[in-house]
């Protein structure tokens, strides 16, 4: 059934001249023209996409400027932060001892911590969600005190996670760990929950063991939803680092905005800020992306 | 001769808070090795539970059903089912999907090699080798419900369950299918149940047909012999006198003595 389909598509595709001048050719014509004709496609497309957003962000820092560039404004202008932060921006790997260290390190002292608390939070709230999933006693006896705690900001734990760890890098891992693993917990329960009865039939029938249960219908049916709940903790980690490094100290994005802060180098802060923002974006993106190649045949349907 | 599969004495009750329904009411049937049974009635009256009651999906509140001579009561490969919507998994291919039910009842007793070989000669058997790595959403229903049929033939039940399998499909794909099973009955020899609302189906393919009648508290009402040869052809049917009268009888049955209460 496609061959017919090729074929048409070979001849509309073609030029006519080529295919009077040397037959060979015209087999190999076709393939090139569509990548040509791709190439642009996809150019364009982009173009769409970028375009707006740059005339955007070119117009606001414009505003900007105007605003902050007469004399006695409290804000410096973006050409004052470029030129301030230049070094900054342009040397990120230097490293003085202590906690004079560039960007780099501050970020990665952050990534690291929200990767401890997150992955730990991502294994937990998928087991706890499939518990609560799956168990209606489970449920009724965890769900209240979940809906109660989920509700605590994040910092609210950090006196209480120091108290008990008594140093900050643990501290900060735990206090990513609880705020991110709320909606993992809950959206992982919900795709549990809502696993169509034919697939449990189906197990039933094949007679699946309970392990086999969990990773071959379980996990693949609750995927859509666990990636739901993984894309949010992903962002509230991020967003809850900042603030706990800003208390507990040593390196870190979040201190070293504090610390900017303490030094009055409002330039150094924009330009935290503006990381801050692109590596969540990136994270955000990258658990999208993974979800959407993990739930690709779920989704499908 | 002895009964193959038989069902002693089934009620079923469901009960949700104070309120009961009784959903089936003394249900008895047997069921000889390589016959082909229909089970026929309106919507809602149970017949559906009962194929679950069979399946093990559902359990009775009396009564037992007895596969040679021994009770079943849970799911398992012996009675493998085709759902209604095909219940293929969707992020599985269509090997996959068959290869899910192979693989665990075959464990044992076949090789990897043979397995797979397995597999293959199942899904060629409904003709649908050709689109082995393709995923579910990406074949036709009538396709789907193929490949349903292929993964639990694969599964070398006893007793095959088809909870009205072509319902979902149009006209000219069901006649297609169940010219296709038919054939693999024939083949095969394969003991088949089959829920279904359609009386051409059910004299069709049947060799005989419980007719129910309306629940609550349904119980069999008839049961009709089809006393025509195979292989049958669905066009020769059409005038046959035999097959005429069957579908009388159960249209009889089914509009007249018991007709719908509830049909808007």
């Amino acid at each position: 059934m496609s061959m017919p389909a090729m074929k048409t598509e070979v001849t509309a595709v073609a030029p006519p001249p080529a295919a009077q001048a040397a037959p060979v050719v015209t087999t190999i014509m076709p393939k090139r023209t569509p990548r040509a004709e791709t190439y642009a496609r996809i150019a364009k497309d982009a173009a769409v996409r970028i375009v707006p957003p740059l005339i955007v962000v070119a117009l606001l820092l414009l505003v900007w400027e105007l605003v902050c560039r007469r004399a006695g404004s409290s804000l410096p202008p973006p050409s004052k932060v470029f030129k301030d932060t230049k070094e900054l921006i342009l040397d990120p790997f230097f490293d003085n001892g202590g906690i004079d260290k560039g960007l780099f390190w501050h970020l990665s002292a952050s990534l690291q911590r929200v990767a401890y608390g997150y992955s730990l939070a991502a294994i937990a709230g998928i087991a706890l969600g499939t518990l609560v999933g799956q168990s209606v006693w489970a449920m009724r006896g965890l769900d209240p005190l979940f809906q109660v705690l989920r509700t605590i900001p994040p910092l609210a734990w950090l006196p209480l996670s120091l108290a008990a760890f008594r140093d900050g890098q643990p501290s900060a891992i735990f206090v990513i760990f609880i705020t991110s693993i709320w909606p993992i917990i809950i959206n992982t329960a919900v795709g549990i929950r809502n696993i169509p009865q034919d697939y449990r039939n189906v197990a039933a029938v094949v007679q699946l063991n309970p392990l086999e249960f969990f990773t071959k219908i379980m996990i693949p049916a609750a995927a859509p939803y666990m990636f739901t709940g993984l894309r949010i903790g992903i962002g509230l980690s991020w967003l809850a680092i900042v603030a706990a490094e800003m208390l507990i100290g040593g390196v870190g994005i979040g201190f070293f905005i504090w610390d900017a802060w303490n030094s009055s180098h409002i330039s150094e802060i924009i330009l935290a800020l503006f990381y801050v923002g692109i590596i969540g974006f990136v994270l955000d993106r990258l658990i999208a992306g993974l979800g959407k190649v993990v739930t690709r045949g779920t989704a499908a349907n | 001769m002895q009964a193959y599969l038989k069902l002693d004495h089934i009620d079923k009750t469901f009960s949700r808070g104070n309120a009961t329904t009784e959903v089936l009411k003394e249900i008895n049937l047997t069921i000889d090795k390589g016959e082909y049974v229909s089970i026929i009635g309106h919507s809602g009256c149970g017949k559906s539970t009962l194929l679950n009651i069979v399946a093990g999906l559902t359990g009775t509140t009396n009564g037992c059903v007895l596969l040679e001579n021994r009770e079943v009561n849970s799911p398992g490969p012996d009675r493998a089912v085709v759902f209604q919507n095909h219940s293929l998994l969707p992020w599985l291919t269509v090997y996959e999907n068959v290869k899910l039910g192979v693989d665990k009842v075959f464990a044992k007793t076949k090789t990897r090699a043979e397995r797979d070989a397995w597999v293959m000669h199942n899904l060629s058997l409904v003709q649908m080798a050709h689109a082995r790595d393709k995923r579910p959403s990406e074949i036709s229903g009538g396709m789907k419900q193929r490949v349903g049929i292929a993964r639990a033939l694969a599964m070398e039940p006893k007793v095959l369950l088809l909870d009205e399998p072509f319902g979902a499909l149009d006209a000219l794909t069901r006649a297609h299918l169940q010219d296709s099973v038919m054939a693999l009955h024939q083949k095969l020899g394969n003991t088949i149940l089959m829920i279904t609302h359609d009386v051409d189906e059910a004299v069709l393919l049947s060799d005989r047909i419980v007719m129910m009648t309306n629940g609550p508290s349904a119980r069999i009402g008839e049961v009709l012999e089809v006393p025509l040869a195979r292989p049958r052809k669905r066009l020769e049917l059409a005038t046959n006198p035999a097959y005429l009268k069957c579908r009388q009888r159960v249209l009889e049955f089914l509009y007249e003595r018991h007709s719908f209460v509830e049909a808007a």
